[in-house]
Parts: structure tokens; C-alpha cells; sequence
């Protein structure tokens, strides 16, 4: 049995053809049982997020499988296939394991190491389990696959620095002001960045936030929203010495805090440090306050640095995952071959067994003054040549599965003497989460 | 004995100071500790050290240039050890270790016997005067160390270079703390450390200042210290301008600390 994957993600197709192959979570079971429907497909699992649209399926028949799946994916959402094919990744075996080991690892992410793709996955597969569309080799493949991602969290660094403006921003702060929990941020201005910076500020535990708009009402309205203060357009100045951080983006086409402004702010807090961040442009807060002593003043591309070294950071770490991942795709590759030895062993006896038993009827049938003791003796050497022709094969297909490399044997089996597809026999899985 | 322990603080401190240089490029929990470990046990090597050569001369072994080392290097340790434990602050002992470090081998290649004590030292006042003077000394030494770390923190925020550096050393806030509390517990012990001094000096020469280069350059140590830490209270003073005070105020104590040998006649 080998698993195989077919999808398309951020790297190989752009939002709008994402949109139209995604499968919405509440009509997911629909395709799910189309999918596994497939001719020569057993198991099958469907991933559908913003940046990745995936099938991970079992089949008998590779090729096959792959053009299947693909022409699903085509039919389903009825997009023609040589539109989407070019699209479309796949991959099988070994590279399929490592495909999705990735994947789950976030190490195929559009931000490297963000932490949201293995809980979609989670979901994902939890719909399969539901539908029972998967079974015991993409239980256990996804199983291994959380595991994996788990390993690459925390043995790797992968996940621990700011990769987004807004939490860079918080970083910074902490690296001027330390603790957060009693500063107060003021927002100028209600910028939809600004909103999401000062929201991360709040979950690092700073204590207040004072928003301030040329309208007003918009400024109480945001106020309202984070538990906050809202102060007049005009109090601005007035009330700039009591934030130690400051986050400024408004529309003003002229600078609104300029050095005197920042100087008389610091002196005023008794020269405690202050954090300007200015997203407008143009900007809001003159560049020359950042040469004051005490005021620290980044604009939009110092994030965006910070967050440029951090992700570098996480490719470096990214390394390291990809080793781990290569050691678990051995594990789980060997346990996936061994899975088809046993039954192909009985198959093949069986197989033998019939034939033998079928001839030695009709000698019997047609030996008329046999003895019961000479069907004895046929019935016995029949049986010792059987085992004597199979010993060789059974005992070299055996050390085959523990080497893992078991496939063209079973394959080859299967066709030489036309043996049935493997019984699946029900295993507990263990749950790794 | 002393000479065992002594060498055992060296080999120690040496490894301790390595391993802290290699944090500052290193992310290692592993290293930090063992960094931790070392320096721990080095210190409790000196402090043996320092007991067995008390023991010997049946004083505080203060007496000479190379004893002082000796032990303003253990004040220093001492210091670190405890304010690490207090702020987790790994950097500070990459900046703090290597003066330690520097002032042990400096004591050790200096030539100094165990001797008489000679009657002007035969004064409690002075024993008082000495301790409390090396207390306020490592206090100002963490204080320095921290302030040159400010320094260095500031300029990375300042051009905007976010580099392994800037994303070791502590908040700026955090080392301002260290060099306050470092002040307010060092401002008190210097002085009573020189008023105990002023009454030795009047028990033994007849005269509670005489204006001698020692004392002189105690007074303007304490000025120093005095300014910054009214000017905190008062006016507000932090970052930048009190860490340069800071710096400031240890190079004026080091003066007064290696003049210390040629004011006075023992």
C-alpha cells in the first residue's frame, strides 16, 4: 500500500485559484466520501486551508491513484484539469511521508514555523476520522506526522522569535521598557496596524491604553473596544507624557509631534524612558526625537529589519527540522512496509495451499486402488514440496520488510500468482496527542 | 594551603569568564549554568583562601596592594553571584567576570609576604573602615559593569542594528534598576566607610583629614556618587547621563583604590 498526495499551495498557485479548489469544513463530507470512492483508493484525508488545498490518500496504484485524485479535485470543484494541472504538486511513498511531515512542521508555511497549519491539519484529519474515510495507515501516517511537528517545536528554536511587525513592535518595547504590565500605550490616530499592535501590547500585559483621533467618536469607539481611554484630538500634547509607548498612523500630511513636544513629554515623566513607533506616512513623529536622550523613536522598516533577521533565524533553525524529519521518515517508512509482508506470506500460502489441495484430490480421484495410507504419503509429500519451494521466498520477503524496502516484492507477488489484496486487519492506534 | 585554593580560584575563574564570553555568542541554557556553576565554586575557592590567609596573619588580609586585589576581586564576585541570582542577568557576568578575573592575576603576580601588621593598622576603625569600603567598592563595580552594558544597548537601539548582541543584553529598564539599586546600597556603605576612615586617621595621626591624595580623592569618589544619586532623586536622572556618571565614579574609585598604597606610610 503506498500514500500519495496531491495539492497545490501558496508556492505553486496564487489566491484566487486557491479559493476556487478549497472545500469548505461544512460540506467537507460529501468529498470525502467521493474521494475515497475513487477506483483503487482506500484511505483519504482532505486538508483545505487559506494557503494549502491537499489530499492525502492510500492506494495500490500509484499512477493510477495520482491521475484520479487529480481529475477529482478538477471534477469536484469543475474547473477544467489542463487549467489546474499545472498547478498541482504530487508526490508518493517516501516523498509523500516527507511532504506532509513538513507540512505539519510548518517548515512549508508561507512564515516558516508559524504555528497554525498543524491545527488545521488536526481538524482536517479529525472530519476523516469522523467520516471514517480514513483508516489504519493514514491514522497512524497523521498521528506520526503531529508527533513529528511536536519534535520540531521543541527541539528547534523554529517558532521563537517575532515574525510579524506587530509583535516586533512588543519585542522592541521589551527591550527598552523590560516588564510591560504598568505602561500605558497611546494610540494617534485608528490605523488598523496600530489597532493590532496596541491588541498584542495588551496581551503582553501592558496596563492602559489612551487612544486619540482627529474624529473623535472614532477614537471612543476604539476605546471602548480595548477598555481604554479616549482623549481629544487637541489633549494630544497635553497628555503625551503619561504613555511610555506611543503608536502613531495618522493621515496628517505634516509631522504632529515634533523634538520640544517629545522633550517636554520626557521631562515631564521624570526623563522615564518613552517608545514612539511610527507607521504613518508621512511620518507623524519627527525623525530628530529619536536623538533625544530617553525616547526611542522605529518607523514601520526597523520592524520590518527585525522581522527580516528573525525569519532568516528561523530558516537556519529549519535545518535542523528537516534532520529530525529525516529520521522519522525512515521509522514510519519501515513500519509502513512491513505492514503488506505478513499478509502477502498468507496470501501466497493460501494460494499454494489451494492448487496443492485441488491436484492431490484429483490424483486421489483418479489412483483407483489407492490405500488410505498412500494418500497419507501423497498427502504429506505434497505438502513437505510446498513448504520446501516457499521457505526461500517467505524467509527473503521477511528480511525485506525489516529492511523496509518490501514493495517490489509484494507487487511482483501479487501479479505472479494473482493474490488477492491484502485482509486489513483493525489495530489500536495509539493516540500521541 | 592558601596557595592551593588561590590557584583553584584562578583555574576556575578562568573557565567561568570563558564560559560567560562564550554566552554572549552562544545560546546554551546548558552553558549558562555550567557558566553559574563554576563561577560559584570559584567564589567558595577564594573565600577559603582568603579565611586560610586571614588565618595566617591573625588579620583581614587588606593590608597590601596584593591582598586588596585579591579580595575586591571576591567583593566583585560576591556581588555578581547575588544580583544574578536577583535579576537573571547571564550578559552582566560577561562584562563583570573578566575585571575579576584581571584583578586576581594582577594580585597574583605581585610579590607581597605575610608580615607584621604594623601598629598605625592595629585599630578596629580601620578593619571597619576597609570592609565597608570593599562592599560599596563591588557595588559600584556591578554598577559600572551595568552601566557600560546601558552604554552599549543604547547606541544597538539607537542606529537601529538588532543584532545576536542587542538580543542578549537586558532591557535598558532593567539595567537601569541594577545601577540604582547598585547606588543606593554602595552610596551608604562609602559613606560610613569614610567617615570610620576619618576617625582612623584621627586615631593614628592625630587628624581626621589631612588632606592627603587618598583622602582627597575619596572625597571627589563620593562627590561623584553623591551628584548622581541626588540628581536621580531629585531631578530624575537615568540612562545615559547617570551610566557615563557611573562609569565616571568607578574610574575615580579605581584611582583612589591604587593611590591607596603610596598615601599612606605602612
Amino acid at each position: 500500500m503506498n500514500i500519495i498526495v496531491v495539492g497545490l499551495s501558496h508556492k505553486t498557485a496564487n489566491v484566487e485559484i486557491r479559493e476556487r479548489v478549497a472545500f469548505s469544513p461544512n460540506q467537507i463530507e460529501k468529498p470525502l466520501r467521493e474521494l475515497v470512492a475513487l477506483d483503487n483508493l482506500v484511505e483519504g484525508v482532505i486538508v483545505s486551508t487559506c494557503n494549502r488545498v491537499e489530499i492525502y490518500a492510500t492506494t495500490r496504484d500509484i499512477a493510477g491513484g495520482i491521475a484520479r485524485v487529480k481529475r477529482f479535485l478538477a471534477d469536484y470543484h469543475r474547473i477544467p484539469l489542463e487549467s489546474l494541472e499545472p498547478h498541482l504538486y504530487s508526490h508518493h511513498s517516501e516523498a509523500a511521508i516527507r511532504h506532509v511531515f513538513r507540512v505539519a512542521s510548518s517548515l512549508d508555511s508561507m512564515v516558516v514555523g508559524e504555528p497554525q497549519i498543524l491545527g488545521q491539519i488536526k481538524t482536517s484529519y479529525g472530519y476523516a476520522a469522523e467520516y471514517k474515510t480514513s483508516g489504519i495507515i493514514l491514522n497512524r501516517f497523521l498521528h506520526k506526522a503531529f508527533s513529528v511537528a511536536k519534535r520540531v517545536r521543541t527541539e528547534t528554536q523554529i517558532a521563537s522569535s517575532a515574525v510579524s511587525v506587530a509583535f516586533a513592535a512588543v519585542e522592541l518595547a521589551k527591550k527598552v521598557l523590560g516588564n510591560l504590565s504598568d505602561k500605558t500605550v497611546m494610540l494617534i490616530g485608528v490605523g488598523e496596524m496600530c489597532e493590532l499592535a496596541a491588541k498584542h501590547f495588551l496581551n503582553s500585559g501592558a496596563r492602559g491604553v489612551i487612544v486619540t483621533n482627529r474624529t473623535f467618536e472614532r477614537a471612543e469607539r476604539l476605546a471602548d473596544e480595548f477598555g481604554g481611554e479616549a482623549i481629544r484630538f487637541e489633549e494630544l500634547l497635553a497628555n503625551l507624557h503619561r504613555a511610555d509607548i506611543v503608536l502613531s498612523s495618522t493621515g496628517a500630511p505634516h509631522i504632529i509631534i515634533g523634538t520640544k513636544d517629545v522633550e517636554e513629554a520626557v521631562r515631564r515623566r521624570r526623563f522615564k524612558p518613552m517608545f514612539f513607533i511610527d507607521i504613518a506616512v508621512p511620518r507623524d513623529i519627527d525623525p530628530k526625537v529619536d536623538n533625544l536622550e530617553n525616547a526611542y523613536l522605529f518607523t514601520v522598516d526597523n520592524l520590518q529589519e527585525i522581522v527580516q533577521a528573525n525569519l532568516a533565524q528561523r530558516n537556519r533553525e529549519a535545518e535542523k527540522a528537516e534532520e529530525i524529519i529525516d529520521k522519522e521518515i525512515g521509522q514510519f517508512y519501515k513500519w509502513l512496509s512491513s505492514l503488506e509482508v505478513t499478509p502477502t506470506i498468507v496470501a501466497l500460502r493460501t494460494r499454494f495451499d489451494e492448487i496443492r489441495k485441488a491436484e492431490l484430490s484429483r490424483t486421489v480421484a483418479a489412483w483407483k486402488d489407492a490405500t488410505p495410507e498412500d494418500e497419507k504419503r501423497l498427502e504429506l509429500f505434497t505438502a513437505a514440496l510446498m513448504n520446501k519451494l516457499l521457505h526461500t521466498p517467505t524467509a527473503v520477503l521477511k528480511k525485506a520488510g525489516q529492511g523496509g524496502r518490501v514493495d517490489l516484492y509484494v507487487d511482483a507477488l501479487r501479479q505472479l500468482f494473482d493474490l488477492e489484496a491484502a485482509p486489513e486487519e483493525d489495530e489500536e492506534l495509539e493516540l500521541e496527542e | 594551603m592558601t596557595h592551593l585554593f588561590f590557584s583553584l580560584t584562578m583555574g576556575l575563574y578562568i573557565c567561568a569568564t570563558a564560559a560567560y564570553l562564550a554566552c554572549l555568542f552562544r545560546t546554551s541554557p546548558g552553558l549558562t549554568q555550567w557558566a553559574s556553576r563554576l563561577l560559584t565554586i570559584g567564589c567558595i575557592a577564594h573565600i577559603l583562601s582568603t579565611i586560610h590567609l586571614a588565618s595566617l596573619g591573625k588579620h583581614l588580609p587588606l593590608t597590601n596592594m596584593q591582598e586588596s586585589l585579591s579580595f575586591f576581586s571576591l567583593m566583585i564576585v560576591g556581588a555578581f553571584i547575588v544580583f544574578e541570582r536577583r535579576y537573571q542577568v547571564t550578559t552582566l557576568g560577561s562584562f563583570v567576570t573578566p575585571v575579576a578575573l584581571l584583578m586576581l592575576i594582577v594580585s597574583s603576580a605581585m610579590h607581597g609576604a605575610v608580615r607584621q601588621l604594623p601598629p598605625i593598622l592595629q585599630s578596629n576603625w580601620f578593619w571597619f573602615h576597609a570592609l565597608l569600603a570593599f562592599f560599596s567598592y563591588a557595588a559600584f563595580a556591578i554598577a559600572c559593569g551595568v552601566a557600560v552594558m546601558y552604554l552599549i544597548q543604547q547606541h544597538f537601539l539607537k542606529t537601529k542594528n538588532f543584532g545576536a548582541l542587542f538580543q542578549k543584553l537586558p532591557p535598558l529598564e532593567t539595567l537601569d534598576e541594577i545601577s540604582y539599586r547598585c547606588l543606593a546600597v554602595g552610596f551608604p556603605l562609602l559613606t560610613i566607610a569614610i567617615i570610620s576612615g576619618a576617625i582612623w586617621s584621627e586615631q593614628a595621626m592625630g587628624s581626621y583629614w589631612v588632606w592627603d591624595p587618598k583622602q582627597t580623592w575619596s572625597l571627589i569618589t563620593w562627590l561623584i556618587y553623591a551628584a548622581l544619586l541626588h540628581g536621580r532623586l531629585t531631578i530624575g536622572w537615568r540612562g545615559k547621563r547617570a551610566a557615563l556618571l557611573s562609569i565616571l565614579g568607578f574610574i575615580v574609585l579605581l584611582i583612589t583604590f591604587i593611590g591607596m598604597k603610596h598615601s599612606i606610610t605602612w
